[in-house]
């Protein structure tokens, strides 16, 4: 092989692959919290006694699960105009990757609620407690907790997913190296670059969910 | 200019999608050869073999495919090597599926409890027939829901092999919008024919971790 790795290159376009790195974790940050929030509602739907919302959140999840993501990211963003809905770039990006996670979380957090005893949930209603009530403050908590590495997992591959995002021009991170090997021709280098620095985000997201995961859950602390 | 009816989309995606179903088919059966083989280096206890594999999970895991296919791409042909979409697309899902199948049978493997090794070992059987006969048929059964149910997620990863210009059923689809202008339409049956793909998959897998976990 005789080709010479010009990393070096690069430098001039440090500005652009920074810009790019920050909008990744922007996106990843509000899809996390609005995605974990969808799944919680989502769970709880599936928990309900509410038939039809049940049915349609089941529907919902099997849809999401079972189809690409950037499929998923093309109906938006290309087909919902079409019926009236339009919606830049962005929106339309961190919509699709709100609704990924969402279905994921869902059914991350119903396994985690299905996990609960009974016998909580009969001590809670003899105290009197509502439905809503005992899901917050009973059902809610432990599930999370023994849900959390999957969780984390899950968070993690929607943030590597969102690279797919280029594809409707989103300027995140995989976007920033299209446009520089698009400039420099430069391509192994800028993507074994930008790759790196998914691997290192995704390595310091872990660790953020494990600090978030210290004082979510207090309780745990003791015990280790 | 409406000279594409529905059939006609149809018929063209149902065409493409052949091409889903055949990258997906080469992607799982490279990744259960390379997974195999990464696992047995993982449950060999060599250090060296451990790490190394380890590492390449971790590369794999932590990379967004689409850099994967990226790399593979461009990289290849930084040999000199001319290479098509079609075959760093097989190759590019053949390495992140083994990453993923290793760490589920890694999992597997280890879930048998360690009593059993050493209960066989003190009755004399070496390692390949504590392996053979002992651990990897009970470890095969708890395997087979979680790698079917991975399958799901090879035939969605092949979706973006359209980036690199493969034309398979998400690429088509972008194809006929360009001809029709019916997104909505388009995307809307490529989530279909996905869907009745992936489905039927996710449902066995579920059957499969039920049936299998109740007996065993």
């Amino acid at each position: 092989m005789d080709y010479n790795f010009q990393f070096s290159e690069l430098w001039p376009y440090t500005n652009l692959i920074v810009d790019g790195l920050l909008w990744t974790i922007a996106l990843t940050l509000i899809t996390t919290i609005l995605g974990c929030l969808l799944g919680t509602l989502g769970a709880a739907a599936r928990a309900g006694r509410n038939k039809l919302l049940k049915h349609l959140v089941g529907a919902y999840v099997e849809l999401i699960r079972n189809t690409p993501f950037i499929v998923q990211l093309f109906f938006i963003f290309f087909g919902l105009p079409s019926i009236g809905i339009k919606l830049t770039a962005w929106e339309a990006g961190l919509l699709a990757m709100v609704i990924n996670l969402g279905a994921y979380s869902t059914e991350i957090i119903r396994a985690g609620i299905e996990a609960t005893p009974k016998g909580q949930l009969e001590a809670a209603r003899t105290l009197g407690l509502s439905r809503v009530q005992t899901f917050i403050r009973v059902v809610l908590p432990p599930a999370l907790q023994t849900i959390y590495p999957a969780l984390t997992s899950q968070c993690i591959i929607v943030m590597l997913g969102s690279a797919v995002l280029s594809q409707i021009s989103v300027q995140e991170l995989t976007f920033a190296a299209n446009f520089i090997q698009s400039r420099n021709f430069l391509s192994f280098e800028v993507y074994l670059v930008v790759a790196l620095l998914y691997l290192a985000l995704a390595v310091l997201m872990r660790q953020l969910f494990k600090v978030v995961h210290y004082y979510a859950f207090p309780n745990l602390r003791a015990r280790k | 200019m409406s000279a594409f009816t529905d059939w006609d989309i149809l018929r063209n995606l149902l065409l493409a999608a052949r091409w889903t179903v055949a990258l997906s088919l080469i992607a799982f059966a490279g990744g259960a050869l390379v997974g195999l083989l990464l696992t047995f280096m993982q449950i060999s206890g060599r250090v060296v073999l451990v790490q190394m594999t380890r590492l390449y999970v971790e590369l794999f895991q932590g990379t967004p495919l689409l850099m994967q296919l990226f790399l593979v791409f461009f990289g290849i042909s930084l040999f000199g090597i001319d290479v098509s979409p079609w075959t760093a697309a097989a190759l590019a899902l053949t390495l992140f599926s083994s990453a993923y199948l290793t760490e589920i049978w890694r999992g597997c493997i280890e879930s048998i409890p360690k009593g059993q090794w050493e209960a066989s070992r003190c009755l004399g059987l070496n390692y390949v027939e504590v392996m053979y006969h002992i651990i990897l048929p009970q470890a095969l059964r708890i395997a087979i829901a979680p790698t079917v149910g991975f399958s799901v997620q090879i035939v969605k990863g092949t979706a973006l092999a359209s980036i690199i210009g493969f034309v398979e059923l998400t690429k088509a689809g972008t194809m006929l919008n360009n001809a029709t202008f019916e997104p909505f339409k388009v995307f809307g049956f490529v989530a279909l024919i996905y869907f009745l793909l992936c489905y039927p998959l996710s449902v066995a897998s579920r059957m499969l971790e039920r049936k299998l976990h109740a007996s065993g």
